[in-house]
């Protein structure tokens, strides 16, 4: 990997060029001499091959198939290149995946039912979690770290189970029908398992740490003395919230959005576990096309649009990212 | 930024709270009812705990999952601790920003976009070079390693930058070389953080569904496609109990990072006030 350039910038960006003893120079001792020469080249290269093998190439295959055909075939799709007979070289490109997801209204109707399930979802959580986020940073310090674990915990406790203790509280038999007969508000139980409702349940219960955790990293470098200055000029403190917090966690309520926006809109545990077949979501389309129908044609394409939809979202919330990483 | 907390935003934080535990506790209650449907109660019992523990299939799960975890954990994160020290530390290199953006991008692609890739790229490699010729442990533990380590860098990133280049222009100042700076100096002091993105990428594989449904094989069931095969049919007693053990084993692993990340916090400003003669 001696194509990766090292420019100075640091205090360790000067490569040591080490005098050993070249006297019974051994296989090892220059192998440990190579890489004490070139350990910053190795120390890239190794995440960086990983990368480029495992998360980058596969969008290029999977873009590779949306524009081949079904075929019985394993795997089962048409090839792209092929040597035909006589020595011939063709390549078969066919945009019949995007044309069959882009003119069928299932498919339109799943991205914008998606987009509209995910955009909600992630205004819920902003407005559930910017208080939450808030009331702990204006916490004493004591409490501060103790409610921070509080909220940390769920989101390091299994995805899957949390999904399913809503599956619990919603049932038609659930804790909630059952305790709101008990005390007889109803007579019959609400039908709220498998409805759009318990999905956005669902996905404001599971997305939430990603957007207060966030929130509350950009809170907690806030200076408190502006919102002094402004109380100390007359503001009162609604004002003072929208004038100067408001604006000043602009870069926090972005990440925020974007941690809970991007994968709800993919999500496909949740409209299946808590949506049933009744709530139409493109990550359940992309893994039923691709597990039951066994189309990977149509389930690489699906997948390709939705990239597409996602793309500018995931390189602002990069820039974003790079942003808060370099910060001193 | 602290003091005052209004009555409005100790109300938030209340309900914030009761929201996120409520289903959770409910859920450990009734894996110790007696009765076969979960939401009638049929008074106090552990007999769903011992109808798991002499399921095969959950054991045999459980193993898998637990190997799985451990040495993607291992790997990711070895590997996040060179991703993370090459972005923070190493300045400027060709190939930074596309490095950069291969780094952050697992953290919010849609799972169902990098299971169907992954899978596609092993049944390509398997035509191309006849490797991996089965799907199971080996494909899902590389799935899980590729977005792990983006986990750990993002840790390992964070704590680079927080513990500043101080010791290290010292070490540097006394006449220790850059590869003795790192093995001496920068390593050490990364360690709670490499511990807390050990942790991270250990949970993170042992909750994955979805990457794994697409990439495993016949034959490789992990913890969370087992469960999700039971759940998918409805509540189950046995499940609650399932997920109780979980929900405790993940809790007292969580609670133990956060001490020891925040107390390598606050031996940071500890060490800053000293390094600014306060």
């Amino acid at each position: 990997m001696g194509a990766i350039k090292l420019d100075a910038v640091d205090v360790m960006t000067e490569i040591p060029i080490l005098k050993y003893n070249q006297n019974g120079s051994s296989i090892i001792q220059s192998l440990m001499q190579r890489i004490q020469r070139h350990w910053r080249a190795i120390v890239i290269a190794i995440p960086f091959l990983w990368l480029l093998l495992f998360f980058l190439a596969p969008f290029f295959i999977v873009a590779k198939i949306s524009l081949a055909e079904l075929a019985i075939a394993s795997p089962p799709f048409t090839r792209m290149i092929e040597w035909t007979e006589g020595g011939i070289l063709t390549v078969r490109i066919v945009f019949d995946n995007f044309r069959y997801i882009l003119s069928d209204s299932l498919y339109f109707d799943t991205y914008v039912n998606s987009l509209k399930i995910s955009v909600t979802s992630t205004f819920l959580c902003l407005l559930l979690g910017y208080p939450i986020a808030y009331a702990i940073v204006r916490s004493g310090p004591v409490a501060r770290p103790i409610l921070l674990l509080l909220i940390i915990l769920p989101f390091w406790t299994s995805f899957l189970l949390r999904v399913y203790a809503w599956m619990g509280l919603l049932a038609d038999q659930g804790t909630i029908n059952n305790l709101l007969i008990a005390i007889g508000v109803i007579d019959e139980p609400i039908h709220m398992l498998y409805t759009e409702f318990a999905v956005y349940i669902g996905i404001v219960y599971t997305y939430m740490p990603f957007m207060i955790l966030p929130l509350y990293a950009n809170m907690e470098k806030l200076d408190g003395s502006l919102n002094e200055a402004a109380a100390d000029l007359g503001s009162r403190p609604t004002n003072t919230f929208f004038k100067v917090t408001l604006p000043l966690t602009t870069p926090g309520i972005i990440a925020g959005s974007l941690l809970v926006f991007i994968p709800a809109t993919g999500e496909y545990v949740i409209p299946d576990l808590l949506g049933g077949g009744n709530v139409q979501m493109i990550g359940r389309v992309l893994f039923n096309e691709f597990s039951r129908n066994s189309d990977w044609p149509v389930a690489a394409a699906v997948a390709i649009v939705l990239l597409v939809i996602l793309v500018v979202p995931i390189i602002i919330f990069q820039h974003f990212q790079g942003k808060a990483a370099e910060a001193p | 930024m602290h003091g005052k907390r209004s009555q409005f935003l100790t109300f938030m934080l209340s309900v914030g709270l009761a929201f996120f535990y409520i289903p959770l506790i409910l859920l450990m209650i009734y894996s110790f009812n007696e009765s076969k449907l979960v939401p009638v109660w049929g008074g106090w019992s552990v007999r769903w705990y011992e109808v798991l523990l002499q399921s095969e299939e959950v054991w045999g799960a459980v193993a898998l999952s637990l190997k799985i975890a451990f040495v993607n954990a291992s790997v990711a994160t070895a590997l996040g601790m060179l991703a993370g020290l090459a972005m923070v530390r190493f300045g400027k290199f060709r190939g930074r920003t596309l490095f950069g953006g291969m780094l952050v991008a697992p953290l919010v692609m849609p799972e169902v976009i990098t299971g169907l890739a992954l899978l596609v790229l092993f049944i390509s490699l398997k035509e191309l070079v006849g490797w991996p010729d089965q799907r199971g442990f080996t494909t899902i533990t590389i799935a899980h390693i590729t977005f792990s380590l983006a986990y750990v860098a993002v840790t390992v990133q964070a704590r680079l930058t927080g513990m500043g280049t101080t010791m290290e222009e010292a070490a540097a100042d006394l006449g220790a070389k850059p590869f003795k700076v790192l093995t001496a100096i920068t390593l050490p002091r990364l360690t709670p953080a490499l511990l807390s993105g050990w942790l991270l990428a250990f949970t993170l594989s042992l909750d994955d569904l979805v990457i794994a449904s697409f990439v495993t094989g016949p034959g490789a069931t992990t913890l969370p496609i087992l469960i999700f095969s039971r759940i998918r049919v409805g509540l189950r007693p046995d499940i609650n109990a399932l997920a109780t053990i979980m929900i405790l084993f993940i809790a007292i692993c969580v609670t133990i990072a956060a001490i020891l990340l925040f107390r390598q916090q606050r031996q940071d400003k500890l060490n800053q006030k000293f390094a600014e003669g306060n």
